[in-house]
């Protein structure tokens, strides 16, 4: 369970997330919000990559001050634009880097590799350059390369706001089908109807936490 | 290196970098301390020879070849002139050589081994305070991001374009600093996610 307690979140004098408790336990969690209304700052609160100004993030007991490390390999985290994700120049290169990272044996690497290209159908793949890849492929590699380092938790922000719609769809299937708790900060309402929990973020405050079908229409009602 | 690799399974690329590399600046030494045509006409052969052993078409040979030709004439003409036409044709030859030699080996090694090669021969800078893992990481970085700063400039090259600012070079290199300041941090923070420590 992901457990957000008293979170307050400020970057100089700019308050992006305002006492902020939750606790996160459910299968699929959405977080839903304008631009700049801290749903990106608060995601990247789970697996450490921002630390609160006050207040704690704990991950199954672990507080992300103290146990950094651990919570990056439980929490994976897939950014907006999968070429600032990707960071060896070849798919099966980038694929070892968060596995090398963990001390994973060389055998286990190549196995999971092999695995997981062949679940995103781009075995074919493997030695490509990845810059050559389509966007969808890209943020397909950005997933794969978070999956095989086995996390618990999987944060995505804004997977698919730079995709086409046939890229969409396949990143939007990949999502579906993952066994991890997947929290998602997302504009598209759409991927977002058969989650479990939908949290409305606006000025670093939670103004709605509920079932998608009682929170997106409340969240599209405050928008207009 | 970035993305010269050609996938395959030829002797040369099972072959670790480690010796690959040191046979490289053998050869390029050997080529640089015997001054003949004939052994420099050999060579040229001799490299051009184990392409089609590591699996590698003349196209790919030849692509090698041809982004510098307009070198090659320059050094070519420039040495008949100075030296008459057996120095410039044993000087052109070596340098093609070379050239063949060096992407013989990129085409044939993938960047990381080539960087876990690095990071390991620059084992010996650790007691004078460097981390050859950063340094091997960097040049991977440098590697993977060329062709998306390419990218970026050429979007926005079209974006300035648009609004008649094709030639202001200021036009063009602000947003793509910015651009890439933005996307440095993104990376540094995409780093650290997928649990790199140095």
């Amino acid at each position: 369970m992901i457990e957000i307690k008293n979170v307050t979140l400020s970057y100089g004098d700019r308050t992006v997330l305002r006492d902020i408790s939750l606790a996160l336990s459910e299968h699929r969690i959405a977080i839903i919000g304008a631009n700049g209304s801290g749903k990106s700052s608060f995601a990247r609160l789970l697996n450490g990559l921002v630390l609160p100004t006050t207040g704690d993030v704990l991950i199954d007991g672990q507080n992300t001050r103290t146990h950094g490390k651990d919570i990056r390999q439980k929490v994976g985290f897939v950014f907006q634009n999968p070429d600032n994700q990707i960071v060896f120049p070849v798919v099966e290169e980038d694929l070892a880097f968060g596995m090398k990272n963990l001390g994973f044996p060389k055998e286990d690497i190549r196995r999971k590799t092999d695995e997981i290209l062949a679940r995103y159908d781009m075995s074919d793949l493997r030695e490509h350059p990845a810059h050559l890849l389509s966007g969808g492929q890209k943020q397909l590699l950005a997933i794969s390369g978070v999956l095989v380092m086995e996390p618990a938790y999987i944060v995505l922000d804004e997977p698919t706001t730079l995709l086409d719609l046939r890229n969409k769809r396949r990143v939007t299937e990949a999502i579906h089908a993952l066994d991890q708790t997947v929290i998602l900060a997302s504009h598209d309402l759409d991927l977002l109807q058969d989650f479990d929990r939908v949290i409305v973020f606006d000025d670093g405050r939670i103004i709605a936490d509920d079932r998608p079908e009682n929170a997106i229409p409340y969240y599209i009602e405050s928008m207009s | 290196m970035l993305d010269l690799y050609s996938p395959g399974t030829s002797y040369l690329h099972r072959l670790g970098p480690g010796p690959k590399i040191l046979t490289m600046m053998l050869g390029g030494t050997g080529l640089f301390l015997f001054d003949s045509l004939p052994i420099a006409c050999a060579a040229f052969i001799a490299i051009a020879a184990l392409y089609p052993v590591a699996g590698l078409t003349a196209k790919q040979a030849w692509a090698q070849i041809r982004p510098l030709l307009w070198i090659f004439a320059i050094f070519f003409a420039l040495q008949w002139w100075l030296s008459g036409l057996t120095t410039a044709a044993f000087v052109v030859i070596r340098l093609a050589a070379l050239i063949l030699l060096a992407s013989l080996v990129t085409l044939t090694t993938r960047a990381s081994d080539m960087i876990d090669s690095l990071t390991h021969a620059l084992g010996f800078l650790r007691p004078f305070g460097a981390n050859p893992a950063k340094i091997g990481l960097s040049i991977s970085l440098a590697l993977r991001f060329i062709p998306v700063l390419a990218q970026i400039t050429q979007e926005v090259r079209e974006a300035q374009k648009t609004r008649g600012l094709e030639r202001s070079v200021i036009a063009t290199a602000l947003p793509v600093a910015i651009r890439t300041i933005k996307m440095a941090d993104d990376i540094s923070d995409a780093i650290e996610a997928r649990g790199y420590r140095p």
